[in-house]
C-alpha cells in the first residue's frame, strides 16, 4: 500500500522535474546558468491561472484533446513498474494496454490539431501519425523479447526479470533493445534529434506545432501530460537499461529516482551535442530502431 | 409443447423465413402504397432481426445444439440443417446488423425519393439476410452451396441498385465474376471433402486427420474460396468498388456480415481437422498480416470515404485471419492458451468488426445524405451540422483502431495475448508469431493515422467546398441504428466479461481439448474483470479532469480565428487536406501502393499561370497484376471462343456430347 502511494505520488509530482534537469544540462553545456530546476512547475502553474482563447473553428474535440491525453498517460503510469517495485495495476496483457493508451491519447491530440483547420497543425498531426507508426513495431519487438526472456505476459513480470543476471545471459539482445528503445523514447517524446521543443519555426516542428492553438489551462495540461509521458516511457527504458535492485524498498525508490534523473541528464546531453535531423531523415532513423529491435528478438528466439 | 415454440431453433428458422419474405409487400405493392409497404417490409425485417437475435442468444446461453435432417430424392443424399455454437455466434452479427441496416434504409432510401429502386432493394435485402443465415445453418454441401449462391446473387443485385451509373455497373460485374470464381473453389472443396469422408454431409469437428495430400489440397481450396469471399489480400479486388458503390446500408451489411460468412466457411472447414501442420497456421497468419498492413496502407491513400472504409474491412479481415492463424499454430505446438485466445480473439473480432464497421458505413451514409458527396477532400466541418453523427462516427473510429476502452481493443488484446503465449514455445511457430506481433502493432498504428485523417478532415475544421456544406442532421430512423451499434461497441469494450461465457463456448466448440476437463477457461488466461476496472478508471479520470478543466476555463474565455502564424487572410481551402495528411505514409508504402501523381509543368516566371496537381492511389493489385495477366490469357485463348456461338441448341448439344463421353469413359 505504501509503495502504491509512493508510486502514484512520484508519477504525479516528479515528471516536470525531468524537464528542469534536461534544461539545466543543456544550459551547462552551453555555459549558461539556465532556468531553475523547478521552472517547468512554475510554467504549469502560471498557465493554469491564465485565461484561454479558443479558435472559433473548434468544437468539443479540441477541448477534449488535452484532457484525454493526460488521462491516458496517467492510467499508463499505473501500469508500468517503477524500478524494482511492481506496478499498482498488473495483469496479463497490461503491456498491450500500456501501448494502446498512448495511441488513444495521440488520437485525440491529433484530432484536436485538425479541429483548428490550420494547415500548420495539420502538418504536425500528419508527422506525428507517420512517425508513431514507425515507432510502434520497435516497442512491440522489445515487448516480445522481454516476454520470451521472462516467460511472462505482464509488464511487471517482464521488467523485473531484467537484472544483472539477464544482462550476462542475453546481453547482446538487451543492448540492441536499449539502442532501439532509446530512439523510440526520443521520438515519442519529440526530443532532439526528432523535434526541437524550443524551435520557433512552425514548418519544422511536430508536437509543438500540433498544440499551437492551445492556450492557458489547456496548454498547462498538455505540458504536464507531455512531461508525464516522458516519465512513464522513461521508467520503462530505465528498468531496461539500469536494472539495479538493492532489496531494500526505500533504497529501491532512491535508485529509481536517481536513474530517472540520470536519464534526464543523458537526454540533455544528447540534445546538447546533436542537431535536429532533417525531416526526411527521421523515418530512416526510426526504421533503424525497428531493425535493431528485430535483431534482438531474433537473437533470443533463434 | 408450448415450450417448443420458443426453442432457439424455432426462433432462428422462423426469423430466417420472415427475413426471406420481408421484401414481398414492397415488391408487390402498387406505386401509391410504396411508402407504406416499405414500412411493412422494414417492420418484418426488424421482427426477423429481434427473433433471430433472441434465438441465437438463447442457443448460446442455454448451450442448445440441434440437427435436422430432411431426406429427399436428389442425388446428393439427405439435407441437413443445424444450430451449433459456431453458427449461433455468426447469427448474432447477421441478424443484428441487417436489422439495424433495414431500419436505416427506411429513411436513407425512402420510397418517395427512390420509387423505382426501392422494391428490388428491399426484396433482395431480405433474401440476402436469409441466404446468409442459411449458409451458417447448412450442414451439407448441397444446402450450403444453395444458400451461398442465393446470398451471392442477392448481394449482386443490391450492389447494382444504381445501375444507371457506369461505375456501379462495373463494380457489380467485377463482384459477380469474383464471387463465382470463389464458388468454383467451393466446387473443388466439396468433392475433396466427399473423397475424404464418403458423404456430402459435413463431418463432425476434429474427425479428419490433416495429413498431406487430399487434406492439404482441401485446405488450399478453402483458403481460396472463402478468402475470396472474405476479401483477403490478394483476392480482395472486388471489395473496394462493390462496397463503395452500393447504398450505404447495403455496404454496412456487406462489410459487416457477408465478409464474415467467408470467415465462417474457413473456420467451419478447419474445424473438421485435427493435428494440423505448421504451414497451415503460418500461411493463414501470413495472409492475415499482409492483408492487415497493405489493406490499411491502401485505405490511407483513398479520397473516397466509403472506399476508404472498404479497405479497412480488408485490414480487419486480416486481423481476424491472424487470430485464426494463432489458433492453428497453437494446435500444432499443443498450446492450449494460444488456441483459445486466437480463436476467441478472431470470433470476437468478427462481431466487433460487424458492429463498428456497420456503424461507420451508416455514419458515412449520413454524411453523404447531408452533404451530397463521398469525396473526403471536399468535406470539412460536418460535425457542426451533424453533431450526433459526428459523435457516433467518432466512437466507431476509436473502436476500429482497437483503442481502449472500446470493443476493438478487447479482441485485439486476445489475439496479442495469443501471440505472446506463442513466443514461449519453440521452433518455427515461435518465429512466425514473433514476427507477426509487431506487424499487428503496425496495423494498429496505421489505422490510428487513417482514422484521425478521416475524422479530422470530414468532421472537424471548416467546410472545404461551398457546394458540399452539411445541411441537416439525419432523422431518428437513421440515428437509432447507429446509436444501437455504438452502444454495442461501448458495452463489449467496457464489460467484456459479459460475453466471455458465450465466446468461450463458441471457441471451444471448434478446438481440440488438450488439457481435458472441458479445457482452459478464458478467464484463466485473460483478466476481463480487471479490464472493466481499468476502463472505468480511465473514463472516470477523463470526466474528472474534464470537469476541472471546464471550471478552469469558465472564468475567462475568448474566441478568435485560428492562429495563422501571422498570415492575415486564412481561407478554408488552405486547411490541410486528406491527401496532404496521407502523403508521407503513402511515400513510405509506395512500393505496394504505386500511387499516381500528376504534377504541373514547371512553373516559370514571376506570374505563373494557374496549375493543377492531383494524386491518386489506384487498386494496384487489380490494375497491375490481374488485368494484364487476364488480358494475356484472353489473347491466347481467343481461339476457343469460337465454341461460344450464343446459340442455345448448340450448348445443349455440348451437354449431350459431354454426357455420352462420360458414359463411355465409365465403361473403360
Amino acid at each position: 500500500m505504501m509503495n502504491c502511494l509512493i508510486h502514484i505520488t512520484l508519477a504525479l509530482v516528479m515528471p516536470p522535474l525531468l524537464l528542469g534537469v534536461i534544461g539545466k544540462t543543456k544550459a551547462a553545456f552551453a555555459g549558461r546558468v539556465g532556468a531553475p530546476f523547478l521552472q517547468s512547475y512554475y510554467d504549469i502553474f502560471r498557465l493554469l491561472r491564465k485565461g484561454t482563447v479558443f479558435s472559433s473553428t473548434t468544437s468539443w474535440v479540441f477541448r477534449a484533446g488535452p484532457v484525454v491525453a493526460l488521462a491516458t498517460t496517467a492510467v499508463a503510469a499505473l501500469l508500468v513498474p517503477f524500478g524494482a517495485h511492481p506496478s499498482p495495476i498488473s495483469f496479463n496483457g497490461d503491456m498491450i494496454l500500456y501501448a494502446y493508451l498512448f495511441a488513444l491519447g495521440r488520437f485525440f491530440t491529433m484530432a484536436a490539431a485538425l479541429d483548428t483547420g490550420s494547415s500548420f497543425e495539420g502538418m504536425g498531426a500528419a508527422r506525428e501519425a507517420t512517425f508513431s507508426c514507425l515507432a510502434e513495431p520497435t516497442l512491440f519487438f522489445a515487448l516480445i523479447t522481454l516476454s520470451r526472456l521472462s516467460s511472462s505476459t505482464n509488464l511487471t513480470g517482464m521488467l523485473s526479470n531484467v537484472s544483472g543476471g539477464a544482462w550476462l545471459y542475453a546481453g547482446a539482445s538487451l543492448l540492441l533493445l536499449v539502442g532501439g528503445m532509446f530512439i523510440v523514447l526520443l521520438s515519442e517524446n519529440c526530443r532532439i534529434p526528432f523535434d526541437d521543443p524550443n524551435t520557433h519555426l512552425e514548418l519544422t516542428m511536430i508536437h509543438e506545432v500540433m498544440v499551437l492553438d492551445h492556450s492557458g489551462p489547456a496548454f498547462a495540461l498538455i505540458q504536464y501530460g507531455a512531461s508525464m509521458k516522458l516519465f512513464v516511457l522513461g521508467a520503462f527504458f530505465v528498468q531496461l537499461a539500469l536494472p539495479f535492485a538493492t532489496g531494500n524498498p526505500l533504497a529501491d525508490w532512491g535508485v529509481f529516482i536517481c536513474s530517472m534523473l540520470l536519464l534526464a541528464i543523458v537526454i540533455g546531453t544528447v540534445e546538447s551535442v546533436m542537431a535536429r535531423l532533417r525531416l526526411v531523415r527521421v523515418p530512416q532513423l526510426l526504421v533503424a530502431a525497428i531493425i535493431l529491435a528485430a535483431f534482438s528478438t531474433l537473437l533470443v528466439i533463434r | 409443447m408450448a415450450l417448443e415454440w420458443f426453442a432457439p431453433s424455432t426462433l432462428i428458422f422462423s426469423a430466417t423465413l420472415v427475413a426471406a419474405f420481408s421484401g414481398i409487400p414492397s415488391l408487390l405493392s402498387p406505386p401509391r402504397l410504396a411508402a407504406r409497404s416499405q414500412l411493412l417490409s422494414v417492420i418484418l425485417m426488424l421482427l426477423a432481426s429481434v427473433t433471430g437475435l433472441a434465438g441465437a442468444l438463447a442457443s448460446l446461453v442455454t448451450r442448445h445444439s440441434t440437427l435436422f435432417q430432411l431426406t429427399w430424392s436428389l442425388p446428393f443424399g439427405p439435407l441437413q440443417l443445424g444450430i451449433d455454437p459456431l453458427s449461433a455466434w455468426f447469427l448474432l452479427p447477421i441478424f443484428g446488423v441487417t436489422g439495424c441496416a433495414a431500419l436505416y434504409a427506411r429513411a436513407y432510401w425512402h420510397a418517395d425519393r427512390h420509387s423505382a429502386s426501392v422494391r428490388p432493394l428491399t426484396f433482395f435485402f431480405g433474401i440476402m439476410t436469409a441466404g446468409m443465415a442459411g449458409v451458417v445453418l447448412a450442414r451439407d454441401a448441397f444446402s450450403f452451396l444453395f444458400a451461398w449462391e442465393i446470398m451471392a446473387l442477392a448481394a449482386y443485385f443490391l450492389v447494382s441498385t444504381e445501375h444507371e451509373k457506369p461505375e456501379v455497373r462495373e463494380a457489380g460485374i467485377l463482384y459477380m465474376i469474383t464471387t463465382h470464381t470463389g464458388t468454383l473453389g467451393l466446387f473443388v472443396l466439396f468433392p475433396l471433402l466427399y473423397l475424404l469422408t464418403g458423404s456430402w454431409l459435413f463431418p463432425s469437428p476434429l474427425t479428419l486427420t490433416a495429413s498431406p495430400g487430399l487434406p492439404s489440397a482441401l485446405f488450399l481450396a478453402a483458403l481460396f474460396a472463402f478468402g475470396l469471399k472474405a476479401g483477403i489480400m490478394p483476392f480482395h479486388i472486388w471489395l473496394p468498388s462493390a462496397h463503395a458503390n452500393a447504398p450505404s446500408h447495403v455496404s454496412a451489411a456487406m462489410s459487416g456480415v457477408i465478409l464474415k460468412i467467408g470467415i465462417y466457411g474457413l473456420i467451419r472447414t478447419l474445424s473438421f481437422f485435427h493435428g494440423v501442420p505448421l504451414w497451415w497456421g503460418c500461411s493463414v497468419l501470413l495472409l492475415g498480416g499482409v492483408s492487415g498492413v497493405i489493406g490499411v496502407a491502401f485505405a490511407i491513400g483513398q479520397h473516397d470515404l466509403k472506399r476508404l472504409l472498404a479497405y479497412h474491412s480488408i485490414e480487419n479481415i486480416g486481423i481476424i485471419f491472424m487470430g485464426v492463424g494463432v489458433a492453428l499454430i497453437g494446435q500444432t505446438v499443443g498450446s492450449e492458451p494460444m488456441m483459445l485466445l486466437g480463436m476467441a480473439g478472431a470470433l470476437l473480432h468478427v462481431v466487433n468488426h460487424a458492429l463498428f464497421k456497420a456503424l461507420l458505413f451508416l455514419g458515412a451514409g449520413s454524411v453523404i445524405h447531408g452533404t451530397g458527396t463521398r469525396e473526403i477532400d471536399l468535406l470539412g466541418g460536418v460535425g457542426r451540422k451533424l453533431p450526433v453523427t459526428a459523435l457516433l462516427f467518432g466512437v466507431g473510429s476509436v473502436a476500429i483502431c482497437g483503442l481502449p476502452p472500446l470493443n476493438g481493443f478487447v479482441s485485439e488484446l486476445l489475439i496479442y495475448l495469443g501471440l505472446f503465449h506463442g513466443i514461449q514455445a519453440d521452433g518455427g511457430g515461435a518465429v512466425a508469431v514473433a514476427l507477426a506481433t509487431p506487424v499487428l502493432a503496425l496495423v494498429g498504428a496505421l489505422a490510428v493515422a487513417c482514422f484521425v485523417k478521416v475524422y479530422g478532415i470530414v468532421f472537424l475544421g471548416s467546410p472545404r467546398s461551398d457546394h458540399h456544406v452539411a445541411h441537416h442532421e439525419a432523422g431518428w430512423q437513421m440515428l437509432l441504428p447507429m446509436v444501437l451499434l455504438g452502444v454495442g461497441c461501448l458495452a463489449i469494450g467496457i464489460v467484456p466479461g459479459g460475453i466471455a461465457g458465450a465466446l468461450q463456448y463458441a471457441s471451444r466448440s471448434v478446438l481440440p481439448d488438450v488439457v481435458g476437463q472441458g479445457g482452459l477457461l478464458l478467464s484463466g488466461v485473460v483478466p476481463l474483470m480487471v479490464l472493466t476496472v481499468v476502463s472505468l478508471l480511465l473514463l472516470a479520470l477523463m470526466v474528472l479532469l474534464g470537469w476541472w478543466y471546464r471550471r478552469l476555463i469558465s472564468s475567462s474565455t475568448g474566441f478568435a480565428p485560428t492562429w495563422g502564424c501571422g498570415y492575415q487572410r486564412p481561407a478554408p481551402r488552405m486547411q490541410y487536406t486528406a491527401s496532404s495528411f496521407a502523403e508521407m505514409l503513402i511515400g513510405l508504402f509506395s512500393f505496394a501502393l504505386r500511387p499516381k501523381q500528376h504534377r504541373p509543368d514547371k512553373m516559370k516566371g514571376l506570374f505563373p499561370a494557374s496549375a493543377r496537381f492531383f494524386s491518386h492511389v489506384p487498386e494496384a493489385v487489380l490494375e497491375l497484376l490481374y488485368i494484364p495477366v487476364l488480358q494475356e490469357l484472353y489473347r491466347r485463348f481467343s481461339g476457343i471462343r469460337r465454341m461460344q456461338s450464343g446459340i442455345l441448341q448448340q450448348y445443349v448439344l455440348y451437354s449431350l456430347i459431354t454426357l455420352i463421353l462420360l458414359l463411355a469413359a465409365s465403361y473403360f
